[in-house]
């Protein structure tokens, strides 16, 4: 008799998370929860200026503190050949400054002591002076004629331009703009500077072994194995010596990604003192140097026909790199993959450029919740989709349905081919769900009376689960994940992938997967993950691409298991493999169903009792590189209400449909859609770090870059339609970004269209009611930052 | 060098004596003197709630106490819900709700919803929402958090457990 796939915790079920025993007893194991016996404590010394040179680097009262160990300087680092470091987009970062600073926070100098609190007070006994130099806070003052030139350690480098790139069809796109039957829409619009805060911030603690040489490096990363090759290639250690653990992350979300100069250092110390080193960032360090997401300015044209179908874009984005060109994203790839924007309307001709550039901010682009700027270019799309819809006077559904794309597969304007989807089911949902019509009638009798209700709508298709390794590698590292599965005699069995967890519960749902394709029920399986001594090579968790990727490693290794097995069944049922047939957790004879074995009987038989010829034991491993992205679509609604005395605005009601193929476990791919819109409604609606003229970092804690809390958030109501990725074996897609990418544009939607009727086009995020007040007040747009040149 | 206290502190109803320095945040007290690293250290500003404990019932940021300030007071962590055996209805909730994800927050967020619905055990999702607002989640979207604290609430009456449970194991 067949297993109830649903009762022993396959595909399909919400199985409660095995990861929460642990967290809910306070027995998490968290980078800062080690202590290693000799363990020395690290504090980095920060620069609070921009801009400057420094002229003069004193440590000799910090080498005198009791219970200083080691002062690293930019000069020592020198020495052993780590002032300077690649970063993820083949540029270099100061791992510590030996020339001059080029944003506040960089790091100086560190500090290693018996404990963190006298690592503090060395370094506060540092005593540096500083020769300051104009600060760039924007791509403006970056293009400034004789604007100091930020990269001057750069050979050859005489401005401050960090890459120019370009995609589409030029030609093409120009003759269509020269159709005087087209109407033209043109919009700016800028995403402003963010930061993935994860409340646990950066961490590691470095454990040199100079008995065995070996590199024990425990680190709060999202992608163990890419970190030791680089730790292997950057400071020139065998790699067979060096291990990565992961263990618990306090969230990621991009931030951790990268290596970060700290890192450098607290490895160089532990080596150099042969004692295990920690450094644990604190916030204010974490939001003014590590990865920054976003600050990118957009504008865009598009020619549309009368009946709405839009015949041609033609896009240009400038980003605010920061000091340092530090975007982790495909190699090819100068601005991620921000030309998968208008993916999911079908427009002819598309014509991009993109320009990045130097300032004296600290490095960004790195992919916050979403993978490779497509965050960017979903807000855009969507704000631009409504700008376009009140332009030509049509209906904002209608007009993003009359440009859907309808047939599968499709290569979009950009050259990304969409393999699967039904926008049309997911938006009619969305709009019934929302009583988009009701709405739009209460919204004009509310408007008769003085008030002022919006109705926003985001659509958006996005590629999520890099690689394929043709296009997509990191550093030259291919994008693919990676599974291992040994299944004991006894039938329990261990499963290690090359992906990493950082919170979304792939100790439960990778299980269920390996349930799925054996029948072995998910408790009788244990997830291993973020041990680079004890799992198969994989890039890492982001880009939404563990499910994508890994999961299908997952599948794919269980189906060599169960190949395996019934080759074993076969040999105890005395029948030939011919005649074996597979039904969940059993083989049996097709001429005579019930005689049969379960998998745990292959399995036990595997160790005990295996036919002549055939290789003892039950496992494999298998690497899967996807022959494509996987497209999800999402349909995310917002109505609010504005207050016309003061701009404040609150969310009625906010539904989300999601087609994110098949569903592993559903209650978890909910949970990632509510937490990655929370953070699209705080980018939304108050989140804001910025910078002052002198590039002070303004948000540098939770006091100031505010953290939306239940109290803001509203709930969130989510439906679901499912059109099963046609390359996975299990026909799911990527689901983790989602909320955070097509969020956004839903929440600034529903404000303009609050009040669009007084001319308003544009509010530039964070939507802050001081903000919405201008717009409302002197009728016009609002930006968030000065205009380029040029635009 | 500097100067040492003497503290006695009762943690989750046993008593902890060390020579402290008076800097010494109750956080690290904690985590470092006592060794329970289920309280988390987040923010630096009082803002997150990560480090979140009940301070003679009350629930507090450890990072913006002093150890010395606890000095003869009775300070309740995460270990201190539930025993090993069974989970407090506060844990249990979150657990069945999937009111959490990496688990950073957990702890200070199960803290605050302890001393909340000690006070208030049948509260609506308004006023579970504003009890939480000292606490930050980046991972949940508060969703499941709201749902979780009423398991909790739903489980308190039923059963007739406090919102910490058992009292813990020595």
């Amino acid at each position: 008799m067949a297993l109830d796939e649903i009762q022993i915790g396959g595909l399909g079920a919400s199985r409660k998370r095995v990861e929460d025993a642990r967290f809910i007893r306070g027995k998490g194991n968290y980078i800062d929860d080690f202590k290693l016996p000799g363990m020395l404590h690290m504090e980095t010394l920060r620069a609070p200026i921009a801009h400057a040179r420094i002229t003069s680097l004193d440590t000799s009262k910090a080498w005198m503190t009791p219970g200083v160990h080691l002062v690293v300087t930019g000069e020592m680092a020198a020495q052993h050949n780590l002032a300077w470091m690649p970063t993820l987009s083949y540029d270099t970062q100061a791992v510590l400054v030996t020339d001059k600073v080029r944003f506040q926070g960089q790091e100086i100098a560190c500090v290693v002591a018996d404990d963190p609190y006298i690592a503090k007070d060395a370094c506060e006994a540092i005593t540096v002076e500083y020769d300051p130099l104009p600060p760039i806070v924007n791509p403006q003052q970056a293009l400034a004629p004789g604007a100091p030139i930020i990269r001057d350690d750069k050979a050859g480098q005489t401005n401050n331009i960090c890459y120019t790139w370009e995609v589409g069809d030029k030609e093409n796109t120009e003759r269509v703009f020269a159709d005087p039957n087209l109407q033209i829409v043109s919009q700016d619009i800028y995403y402003p500077r963010t930061h993935a805060c994860p409340i646990e911030c950066n961490a590691i603690i470095s454990d040199y072994n100079s008995a065995t040489g070996k590199l024990t490096i425990y680190l709060t990363t999202q992608a163990p194995h890419i970190i030791r090759t680089a730790v292997a290639l950057v400071a020139e250690l065998p790699e067979h010596m060096i291990r990565v653990i992961a263990p618990d992350l306090g969230g990621g979300f991009g931030n951790k990604v990268p290596v970060y100069p700290s890192y450098v250092i607290a490895i160089l110390a532990s080596i150099l003192l042969t004692r295990p080193v920690k450094w644990i960032e604190d916030k204010t360090g974490n939001l003014i140097s590590s990865s920054f997401a976003r600050d990118i300015y957009f504008h865009c044209d598009a020619a549309i026909r009368k009946d709405g179908k839009i015949q041609a874009v033609r896009i240009h984005a400038d980003t605010d790199n920061g000091g340092f060109f530090s975007d982790a994203q495909p190699t090819k790839f100068k601005i991620g993959l921000f030309h998968s924007i208008f993916g999911c309307y079908d427009i002819p001709y598309g014509y991009m450029t993109a320009q990045g550039h130097y300032t004296n901010k600290a490095p960004g682009g790195v992919a916050y919740r979403c993978s490779f700027r497509i965050t960017e270019s979903m807000l855009f799309q969507e704000r631009f989709m409504q700008t376009c819809a009140y332009e030509i006077g049509m209906d904002q559904a209608e007009f993003r349905r009359v440009n859907f794309v309808r047939e599968f597969p499709h290569r979009t304007t950009f050259g990304f081919l969409l393999d699967s989807g039904d926008y049309d089911k997911c938006l009619d949902l969305g709009l019934e769900k929302i009583d988009y019509y009701g709405f739009l009638e209460r919204q004009k009798q509310a408007r008769s009376q003085g008030r002022l209700l919006g109705i926003g709508i985001s659509t958006m298709s996005e590629p999520l689960g890099a690689g394929n390794s043709r296009e997509y590698d990191i550093i030259g590292i291919k994008m693919f994940d990676s599974a291992e599965l040994r299944v004991h005699p006894s039938g329990k069995a261990v499963l290690k992938i090359g992906s990493k967890t950082q919170g979304q519960g792939h100790e439960t749902t990778f299980a269920q997967i390996v349930t799925h394709e054996l029948g072995i029920p998910a408790d009788d399986i244990l997830v291993q993950h973020g041990d680079t001594d004890n799992t198969p090579f994989g890039m890492g968790t982001y880009a939404s691409r563990s499910t994508p990727t890994a999961g299908a490693a997952t599948a794919m290794v269980s189906r060599k298991v169960r190949a395996k097995a019934k080759k074993l069944a076969a040999h105890l049922l005395e029948v030939s493999e011919e005649d074996v047939e597979w039904e969940l957790g059993r083989f049996y004879v097709r001429s005579a169903p019930n005689r049969g074995v379960t998998i745990q009987d292959c399995a036990f038989a595997a160790y005990t009792n295996m036919p002549d010829g055939l290789e003892p034991g039950l496992e494999n491993n298998a690497y899967y590189d996807p022959p494509n992205m996987t497209w999800p679509f999402d349909v995310y609604i917002t109505t609010v209400e504005v207050d016309p005395d003061t701009g404040e605005w609150d969310v009625l009601k906010f539904i989300g449909v999601d087609d994110c193929g098949v569903r592993i476990n559903p209650m978890i791919v909910e949970a990632q859609l509510h937490g990655g819109l929370a953070e699209a409604f705080a980018m939304a609606y108050h989140q804001m770090i910025t910078f002052d003229s002198q590039g002070n970092c303004i948000g540098a804690n939770y006091m100031d870059y505010m953290i939306p809390t239940a109290w803001e958030t509203p709930h969130f109501e989510l439906y679901e339609v499912v059109t099963p990725s046609p390359h996975h074996p299990i026909g799911c897609k990527g689901i983790g970004e989602c909320g955070c990418v097509g969020g956004p544009a839903a929440f600034v939607n529903a404000v303009v269209d609050a009040i669009a009727h007084l001319g308003v086009r544009n509010i530039d995020m964070p939507c802050l009611s001081s903000r919405v007040w201008e717009a409302m007040h002197y009728k016009h747009d609002v930006p968030g930052t000065p205009p380029l040149p040029g635009t | 060098m500097p100067e040492f206290r003497n503290v006695v502190v009762t943690v989750n109803e046993e008593p902890r004596e060390a020579e402290i320095e008076p800097r010494l945040l109750l956080v690290h007290f904690l985590r470092e003197v006592c060794g329970l690293t289920g309280t988390h250290f987040g923010c630096d500003t009082t803002s997150c709630g990560c480090c979140t404990v009940l301070f003679d019932g009350v629930p507090v940021k450890s990072c913006t106490v002093l150890g010395v300030q606890a000095d003869g007071h009775e300070i309740i962590t995460v270990e201190g819900l539930g025993s090993p055996s069974e989970l407090s209805p506060v844990q249990e909730g979150f657990h069945e709700e999937h009111g959490l994800q990496c688990g950073f927050c957990t702890p200070g967020m199960m803290m605050t919803a302890t001393a909340f619905l000690d006070e208030n055990p049948n509260p609506t999702e308004e006023e579970i929402r504003w009890a939480l607002s000292g606490n930050n989640c980046r991972c949940t979207g508060y969703v499941n958090i709201v749902k979780a604290v009423k398991w909790a609430a739903k489980k308190m009456a039923t059963s007739g457990v406090s919102a910490r449970g058992a009292a813990p194991i020595r």
